[in-house]
C-alpha cells in the first residue's frame, strides 16, 4: 500500500474540487480523501460542506454512518477479517481470536508497532473458500493465523521494495 | 505459434495465489523458450479447483487445477502448453460434471472470456441481446422481460417486467438505471463473479434497460468489499466507451447511455434499494418510506429502475433467445435459472446455475459432495443473513420462491451456507440479532432497538437464565420486528432466529429454568 500523505487542507480542497461535478459527490470525495490521507480528517468536514452546499452536520453524519470511513490514521496495513456466516461455518471465530491474540489488539484497533489495523467485515464474497480476509485490498482464502502472519510479512516486504 | 494460457483473476483465484501462478508460468515458459500469451479471465466458479489454469489447444481448452506455484515447473515439463498429462489435468473444463450438469444461460461466458475486452465479448455472442432490443420499441423490450417471467434476483423476487413498465411509463426529463451491486449477503458471490468475469454482460443488460425505459444515465452501486470487481468494472466501462457500446451513440443507434460505477462504504443496509439511492445521492444510507416507489421517484427524485446484477445479466440472453426460451426453464411462478452459490463448510463450493426447482439436498450432496470437514451436515442457511436455517429433514425443499416461503424461508440471492454438526445454533441466532444491531440504519424502532434487545435476551437464554420465559419474549419480539419494521433488515432478522429456535430447540435449552434470583 502506498504511504499516505500527511493531512493538508489545501490538498484536500483540490481533491474535493475534482469531484464536485458528480451527482451525489459526497461518497466519492470521502473515498478519495481516505485513499490520499488514510483517514478523513475533521478539517475536511467544513471544506466538503462548503463545496457541496451541505451543512456540516450532514457531512459529519455521512462520515460516521459508514463503517469504511475513519477519523484517525490507521496502521500501515489494513487487515479486514470476514465475520459472516459462511466463514463462521469454517471456524472463523476461533481463528479470529487466535489472530487478535497474536497481534495483541482488538477489533478496530491498531497493533502496538503501528503495522496493522484490524477491521471486521461482513462478507467478502469468498464464501466457498473461507475463512476469508483482505489485506490492503488483496484477498486471502482459507485463512489461518499462520497464513495471515505469512501474508502480512509478504505485504511488508513488498511495501519496502 | 503462441499458446494461450488462461489464468483467472477472480478474487477467489487471487486469494489462492493466482497472480503468483501467472508470474511463475510466464517466467517458466520464458526459460524453456516457449511462446505463451497469458489471458487473465474470470472464474468458472469451480472454486475448489482454483487457481484453475486453462490452455488453448487445437482440440479446445484443457484445464489444470488447483495449480500451486510449486506445481508450475512440473506442469510445464509435462507439456502443459500442449495439454499434456499430469496429475492436475482436468481435461475439457466444460466436461467436468459440476459444470456439465448446469444450465448456464447467464454465466456461460464467465471464466471463458477476457473480461475487459469488448472484442472478446462480442466474439462469444455478446451484444446480440442489445442488437435485438434495438430492433424493438420500448414496449416490445418490456414485453420480452415480462413474458420471460424474470423476477428480481436480489431477493425480493418482484416481477422485473412490471418494474420496467412502471419506469418506462413514468414521465420525466431525466430517468436513471441503477444496478444494486451491494451484494452483502454472506454466502453469495454471483454478482462479484459476474462483475469480475463478464462485466459486459451487466453493462449490456443495463444498456437494454436504459433503451427500454428511456434512461440516459446509469450507476452501478458496488460494495467497497469488492476492490477487484471495482477495478474490472472501471476498466470495462472505459473500454466500452472507447468501443462505442456506451456513450452518446450506442452501437450506432443514436441512443445515449452514460454509465458510472460508484463505491459503497461498508454499510449492509445499502443493499436495500431506497437506502442505496440515499447513499448514491451522497447521504447516510437511511431507508426511505414507500411510497413513493423508486420507479417513480428514485435517484434525485427522478424515475429510477433499480435491479440487482443477476436481474440485469439475465436480460441479454432473454432478448437474444426470446422470452419463451427463458420461461421454459424453472417451475411454477419461478421461471428461468437461478445462479446458486454453494458456500460455507462445503467440499465442492462454487457457482451452480440451474433452473428453479432443484432441491437443497441435490445441490449440497450431488454438486457439493458434502461438507469440507467431512462431518455430517446439520444446518443450512439459505438466502443470506436474513434467511432461514434449514435442518436435514427440510433439505428436500425445492429452490423456488413459493416453496421456500411455504417452509418459512426465502431464496434471497441464492446463497446456500452449509454448517456441519459442530455448529451451535443458539450462537447463530444470537449473531443474527447482533448483525442486525450493527447494520440497522436506525430509522425504525423495531429494528434499531429490537435487535439490541434480541442480543441481550438471547444472551440470557444461552446463560441458562429462565430460557423458557426468555424464548417466549424473543418470539414476541420477533413478531414485532416482522410486522413493524420498515424494511427487510428488521423485518427478516426474525427468520434466521425463529428457524434456529424452531428446528434446533435442543441448542436453546441446555439448562433448565433457574430461580429468578439467579437473574
Amino acid at each position: 500500500m502506498a504511504r499516505h500523505e500527511p493531512w493538508s487542507a489545501e490538498r484536500a480542497s483540490g481533491i474535493i474540487a475534482e469531484h464536485t461535478h458528480l451527482e451525489g459527490a459526497t461518497l466519492p470525495i470521502l473515498h478519495a480523501l481516505q485513499a490520499t490521507f488514510g483517514y478523513v480528517d475533521g478539517g475536511a468536514v467544513p471544506l466538503i460542506a462548503d463545496a457541496l452546499n451541505l451543512s456540516r452536520a450532514e457531512v459529519h453524519g455521512c462520515i460516521t454512518f459508514y463503517h469504511d470511513f475513519r477519523a484517525h490514521p490507521a496502521g500501515r496495513h489494513e487487515v479486514k477479517l470476514c465475520r459472516a456466516e459462511a466463514c463462521q461455518a469454517m471456524g472463523s471465530d476461533k481463528i479470529h481470536r487466535e489472530i487478535l491474540g497474536r497481534l495483541g489488539c482488538d477489533w478496530h484497533e491498531t497493533t502496538a508497532d503501528g503495522s496493522a489495523t484490524v477491521e471486521p467485515v461482513y462478507c467478502l464474497g469468498l464464501c466457498a473458500n473461507g475463512p476469508a480476509a483482505l489485506i490492503d485490498g488483496e484477498p486471502v482464502a482459507h485463512l489461518t493465523a499462520d497464513s495471515l502472519d505469512e501474508a502480512l510479512a509478504e505485504t511488508k516486504r513488498e511495501t519496502r521494495q | 505459434m503462441s499458446v494461450t494460457l488462461y489464468v483467472p483473476r477472480d478474487a477467489v483465484a487471487l486469494g489462492l495465489g493466482a497472480n503468483k501462478v501467472a508470474r511463475a508460468l510466464f517466467a517458466g515458459a520464458e526459460r524453456r523458450g516457449l511462446d505463451v500469451t497469458i489471458v487473465r479471465t474470470g472464474s468458472r466458479g469451480l472454486f475448489w479447483l482454483e487457481p484453475m489454469v486453462e490452455v488453448g489447444t487445437p482440440e479446445g481448452r484443457v484445464a489444470y487445477g488447483p495449480v500451486k506455484v510449486s506445481d508450475v515447473d512440473a506442469l510445464l515439463d509435462a507439456s502443459l502448453t500442449t495439454g499434456g498429462e499430469h496429475a492436475l489435468r482436468l481435461g475439457d473444463p466444460e466436461k467436468i460434471p459440476f459444470l456439465a450438469r448446469q444450465q448456464r444461460l447467464t454465466f456461460h461466458r464467465c471464466g471463458v472470456v477476457d473480461p475487459v475486452s469488448v472484442a472478446d465479448y462480442r466474439a462469444h455472442g455478446g451484444y446480440r441481446g442489445l442488437e435485438a432490443a434495438l430492433k424493438l420499441d420500448a414496449e416490445g423490450i418490456v414485453a420480452a422481460v415480462r413474458d420471460s417471467g424474470l423476477r428480481g434476483r436480489g431477493g425480493a423476487g418482484f416481477p422485473a417486467g412490471i418494474k420496467w413498465n412502471t419506469v418506462m411509463l413514468a414521465k420525466g426529463e431525466q430517468k436513471y438505471v441503477v444496478c444494486n451491486a451491494d451484494e452483502g449477503d454472506s454466502g453469495t458471490f454471483a454478482d462479484r463473479m459476474m462483475m469480475e468475469g463478464d462485466p459486459f454482460n451487466l453493462i449490456e443488460g443495463m444498456t437494454i434497460a436504459a433503451v427500454a425505459t428511456g434512461a440516459t444515465r446509469g450507476y452501478i452501486y458496488l460494495r467497497s468489499e469488492y476492490p477487484q470487481a471495482f477495478a474490472t468494472l472501471k476498466e470495462a466501462i472505459a473500454n466500452g466507451i472507447q468501443a462505442g457500446v456506451l456513450g452518446d451513440d450506442i452501437l450506432g443507434s443514436g441512443k445515449t447511455f452514460h454509465l458510472e460505477v460508484r463505491l459503497g462504504a461498508g454499510a449492509y443496509i445499502c443493499g436495500e434499494e431506497t437506502s442505496l439511492l440515499e447513499s448514491l445521492e451522497g447521504k447516510r444510507g437511511i431507508v426511505r418510506a414507500k411510497p413513493p416507489i423508486p420507479a417513480l421517484k428514485g435517484f434525485l427524485g427522478k424515475p429510477t429502475l433499480v435491479n440487482n446484477v443477476m436481474t440485469f445479466t439475465a436480460v441479454p440472453w432473454i432478448l437474444e433467445h426470446g422470452a419463451k426460451a427463458y420461461a421454459d426453464y424453472g417451475m411454477g411462478r419461478s421461471l428461468g435459472t437461478l445462479p446458486i452459490q454453494l458456500a460455507g463448510n462445503i467440499k465442492h463450493g462454487g457457482l451452480i446455475e440451474l433452473a428453479f426447482g432443484v432441491t437443497l439436498r441435490e445441490v449440497i450432496e450431488d454438486y457439493g459432495g458434502g461438507t469440507r470437514s467431512g462431518r455430517p451436515v446439520r444446518a443450512v442457511q439459505v438466502g443470506g443473513p436474513l434467511g432461514a436455517y434449514f435442518p436435514d429433514h427440510l433439505l428436500d425443499t425445492p429452490l423456488d420462491y413459493e416453496a421456500m416461503a411455504a417452509q418459512k424461508g426465502l431464496v434471497g440471492h441464492g446463497g446456500i451456507v452449509v454448517f456441519d454438526d459442530t455448529v451451535d445454533m443458539a450462537a447463530q441466532a444470537r449473531f443474527a440479532f447482533e448483525f442486525c444491531a450493527t447494520e440497522s440504519c436506525g430509522k425504525c424502532t423495531p429494528c434499531r432497538i429490537g435487535a439490541t434487545r434480541g442480543v441481550e435476551t438471547m444472551d440470557k437464554v444461552i446463560a441458562g437464565i429462565r430460557p423458557e420465559t426468555n424464548l417466549k419474549l424473543i418470539e414476541d419480539l420477533c413478531e414485532v420486528m416482522t410486522d413493524g419494521s420498515l424494511c427487510a433488515m428488521g423485518g427478516l432478522t426474525p427468520m434466521p432466529v425463529m428457524s434456529a429456535i424452531t428446528h434446533f430447540p435442543e441448542d436453546f435449552r441446555r439448562a433448565g429454568d433457574l430461580p429468578v434470583a439467579a437473574e
